[in-house]
């Protein structure tokens, strides 16, 4: 399956629509912006695949402390370098769409908040997560003993089998008994 | 007239019926002793017995639901393990095969994996499924129908894309929400929601109602006044005698004007007459009654059905604050750099705060602190609640005095000016603006002496004093209208009290908007009740809308910024959808309710003339019918209850919070079994206690099913 990217075809575009949440407004939306981060000579290569720092520069993902756990997680690449093709692109916005099931965006989300890649949130996890959250400056971060008692009263309300880490099925436990997940859980181009 | 009665017929009767047969079959118990379904808990069972039944047949259907769990539990399990990799994506494809195409696309949709695989996936599915359709040759009919359906779905997608496209207003969303988050996106939201109801029912009322009396003016033509400025303030004057009003509609069946040639002529015993070939009569009285009706009812349907509404109100009141709160917290939709920074600000107070409440977890409070916040907390609401009788009594006295000064003017000789007593019309609603202007000013200095603790609570507070004091507002205005003004119109000269109250409508709706501009509260009640008396309401509304919508996003970017303390926003859409369904849909639907049945319609204008109350209209239709038809008796002593329909979902909504609640307790009882079981098995033991472990563990398992089955059986019946 192959993308040029000056124009997307019918059929593609048909295939997309049914493989994603999205309609065909925003795919076509997400082509046009996909195609402004190709430089000149990229344009004419088939699947060509966007650097990591120049997803970046996009406006919707520039200030989010996520950013770069999101291209990693949706990147498809094999040198794991966060790089995106634009099918890659489009199951980004799939995941983060008005018409996602909170199945697919609490299973993004968890392998999101997974910093190390081991398919549980572990002590190290919630500590970075919590560090993204609460932001860079000195003001806003938890001392050390308030991180150890977050994480701790974090693991023993979500953590059921008491292995000490946050596997999908606790994770997603959580998150379904908030309604405010998925609506917050969205990226609109 | 068969088409329009047709149509009319089928948009409230067979909604209200299809609503009424989903709720007996989903939660009525059935007759133990007689019927299909005799023996069943709900009628509903049948199916589910035999979904069951298939699945015991052919094991891979009851796979089907639980491939796509397995996949989310094991993402790459399909692509990184080469030895099993094959199987299982073999297994995969066999289980994507047995499903339709349309079952197929939901499933890979939810799958989480890349576009790449998804598509490999599919391709193989529809390959295989080729493969074995190629040996049965497709009869053309069939493929005919095939043709038709992917024909229908094409048309059907590409209607969807073309809603999708007219995307409203979908850049000013976009800054909003990147800069202040959901929360305030969702008053916007909940602006273009509006909008296009209003959009909606306008289309309803305009091509029923409007259209044909355009194109059939009523036959003494109107005397036609000048125009002047001032009626688009006060609607009356020139507006007063145009589709705008009640009372330009004609009470007679339109007919089509009929070409002379193409007319024949008809002799009977008593007369000749000209008959038309094409007879396209139009019943205006009940189309009027009708439109209204059924405008009411789609209202209804739409608002009960509306999925804000069901997403509604939390469940438990959870025991996971904090990992729900670090993670469910952050808002994806915010990129400006300063609201990122504020929102991580945000979260580490509350995580702050949290922290603190669990470590210290009993706060007891002093009697004394307990009482002086609840002497501050009855002050306020006394307060609130003597202005807001106040306002009420004020405003009766004014009506009372407004109308008692029409009847002066009405029985006087010298008349004045009619452009001063236009210009004098706007003082009541002028007055009623002011009021609701000014005197929220007074309940937010009220909340500021109270110091709620939670910024929401307090939100909620304030909307619930200002409901109170709209609705009372509102109730007092119903009052005069309905009351002083229909009972006797001819007191202040008025040959058509519904024009007249129609006008009233429209200066208020004007008024209100110039005045205040977060009262779509007041609006959408105005509205909801005038359509009744001014047809044309609702592009009066739309308009009113669009403008409210770039005027309150020009305030917010300018002058706000973002949130210093979240707002829950899922409550936040819920409340704004109750705040429009309870008092405003239910309040304009009681008085209208009211004015069908018991107000005498004017004699001499408007579409129910000559009858005594509006309801006779449909009443006399109905009769017509059963003169006809006299099967058509029995079917009208069934009267359809939207009520049913609130009350089906609310037992659904309870059934299905303890089942969740029970599975979740089952769950984690099961859990620590086996996990003190795994526990045993470790320390060294004999084979005998690990078989008598082996069977103690099947026990449970056959236990824990046969019981949550009990439980789940037993659930319905109550």
């Amino acid at each position: 399956m192959g993308t040029t990217a000056s124009q997307l075809g019918k059929e593609l575009l048909s295939e997309y629509q049914e493989l994603t949440f999205l309609t065909k407004q925003e795919i076509l939306l997400a082509h046009k912006r996909f195609t402004e981060l190709l430089t000149k000579d990229e344009k004419d290569i088939p699947n060509v695949r966007i650097p990591m720092e120049r997803i970046l520069t996009l406006p919707e993902l520039k200030s989010n402390p996520f950013r770069k756990r999101i291209c990693l997680v949706f990147s498809t690449s094999e040198q794991k370098d966060g790089s995106l093709t634009f099918e890659d692109f489009l199951d980004l916005l799939s995941a983060f769409s008005d018409s996602a099931t909170l199945e697919i965006k609490s299973h993004y989300a968890f392998r999101i908040f997974d910093f190390d890649d081991d398919g549980t949130l572990d002590f190290n996890d919630l500590q970075t997560l919590v560090n993204c959250l609460t932001g860079e400056t000195d003001e806003t971060r938890l001392t050390p003993e308030e991180m150890s008692q977050l994480i701790n009263n974090i693991l023993e309300e979500s953590d059921i089998d008491k292995d000490g880490t946050v596997n999908l099925s606790e994770f997603q436990h959580v998150i379904s008994r908030s309604p405010d997940f998925v609506s917050s859980f969205k990226i609109v181009l | 007239m068969t088409t329009v009665f047709i149509t009319l017929l089928c948009i409230p009767s067979f909604v209200g019926a299809s609503v009424c047969v989903t709720y007996t079959m989903w939660s009525i118990a059935p007759s133990a002793s007689c019927g299909p379904f005799r023996q069943l808990k709900t009628m509903i069972q049948a199916g589910k017995r035999w979904v069951e039944e298939l699945e015991r047949v052919n094991p891979n259907l009851s796979v089907l639901a639980r491939a796509h769990s397995y996949l989310v539990e094991h993402p790459f399990s399909c692509l990184s393990e080469p030895a099993s990799f094959s199987s299982k994506r073999e297994r995969l494809v066999n289980n994507l095969q047995n499903l339709s195409v349309g079952d197929r696309e939901r499933m890979l949709r939810g799958m989480p994996l890349s576009l790449g695989v998804k598509s490999e996936l599919r391709q193989e599915a529809s390959q295989q499924e080729r493969q074995t359709q190629s040996t049965r040759q497709i009869p053309c009919c069939s493929r005919l129908k095939y043709y038709i359906i992917i024909a229908a779905r094409h048309g059907w997608y590409s209607w969807l894309s073309f809603l999708h496209s007219l995307q409203l207003w979908q850049v000013a969303l976009k800054r909003v929400s990147g800069r202040f988050g959901t929360g305030v996106l969702s008053y916007f939201i909940f602006l273009k929601t509006l909008l296009f109801f209003n959009l909606f029912l306008f289309l309803v009322t305009g091509a029923f109602l409007v259209l044909p009396q355009v194109v059939h003016p009523p036959d003494p033509p109107p005397k036609n006044l000048l125009f002047t400025g001032l009626e688009l303030l006060s609607g009356a004057g020139y507006f007063t005698d145009t589709v705008m009003y009640y009372g330009y509609y004609c009470n007679y069946t339109l007919h089509s004007t009929c070409k002379d040639h193409e007319a024949y002529i008809i002799s009977t015993a008593n007369e000749t007459r000209l008959e038309c070939p094409s007879k396209l009569s139009y019943n205006m009285p009940l189309a009027y009654f009708f439109t209204i009706g059924a405008s009411f009812f789609i209202t209804c349907i739409i608002l009960v059905m509306s999925k804000s509404f069901g997403q509604s109100f939390r469940i438990d009141k959870s025991h996971s604050i904090l990992a729900m709160k670090v993670f469910c917290s952050w808002d994806f939709k915010v990129s400006k750099k300063t609201s990122v920074e504020l929102m991580s600000e945000n979260i580490c107070t509350q995580i702050k705060e949290l922290l603190a409440e669990v470590n210290h977890k009993m706060k007891k409070k002093k009697a004394l602190e307990v009482l002086w916040r609840a002497t501050v907390h009855g002050l306020a609401w006394a307060i609130c609640i003597a202005s807001t009788v106040g306002c009420a009594f004020g405003i009766y006295f004014f009506s009372e005095y407004m109308h008692k000064n029409l009847e002066r003017e009405s029985r006087s000789i010298t008349k004045e000016k009619p452009i001063v007593v236009e210009a004098s019309m706007l003082a009541l609603p002028v007055v009623v603006s002011v009021i609701n202007l000014l005197v929220p000013g007074l309940f937010n200095a009220a909340a500021w002496m109270e110091d709620y603790d939670s910024p929401s609570f307090r939100t909620y507070v304030a909307i619930s004093r200002n409901l109170m004091l709209k609705m009372s507002v509102l109730g007092v205005l119903c009052y005069h209208w309905l009351g002083r003004v229909a009972k006797s119109p001819e007191l202040i000269g008025l040959q058509c009290w519904e024009t007249f109250v129609g006008q009233e409508f429209y200066r208020f709706l004007i008024i209100d908007f110039i005045f205040t501009l977060l009262d779509t509260l007041f609006g959408e009640f105005l509205w909801r009740l005038g359509v009744l008396f001014t047809p044309i309401l609702p592009a009066v509304q739309i308009i009113k809308l669009f403008l409210l919508f770039y005027i309150k996003k020009g305030s917010v970017m300018m002058n706000c910024q973002a949130p210093r303390k979240p707002y829950r926003v899922s409550q936040m859409t819920t409340v704004f959808i109750t705040l429009l369904c309870i008092p405003s849909f239910v309040g304009a639907s009681v008085c209208v309710t009211y004015t069908m049945w018991s107000i005498a319609p004017s004699a001499s204008c408007g579409p129910f003339r000559q009858l005594k109350t509006m309801i006779q209209a449909g009443k006399r239709w109905v009769e017509e019918l059963e003169r006809v038809n006299p099967n058509l008796r029995h079917l009208s002593n069934n009267h359809l209850l939207p009520q049913s329909v609130v009350d089906g979902q609310r037992k659904i909504i309870n059934l299905l919070q303890e089942q969740i609640q029970n599975e979740g307790d089952d769950k984690k009882w099961l859990i620590t079994r086996l996990q003190s079981i795994h526990e045993q098995r470790r320390t060294p033991a004999r084979k005998l206690t690990r078989l008598k472990l082996l069977m103690e563990q099947l026990l449970l398992w056959k236990n824990w099913t046969s019981s949550s089955l009990e439980v789940t059986r037993n659930k319905p019946g109550d």
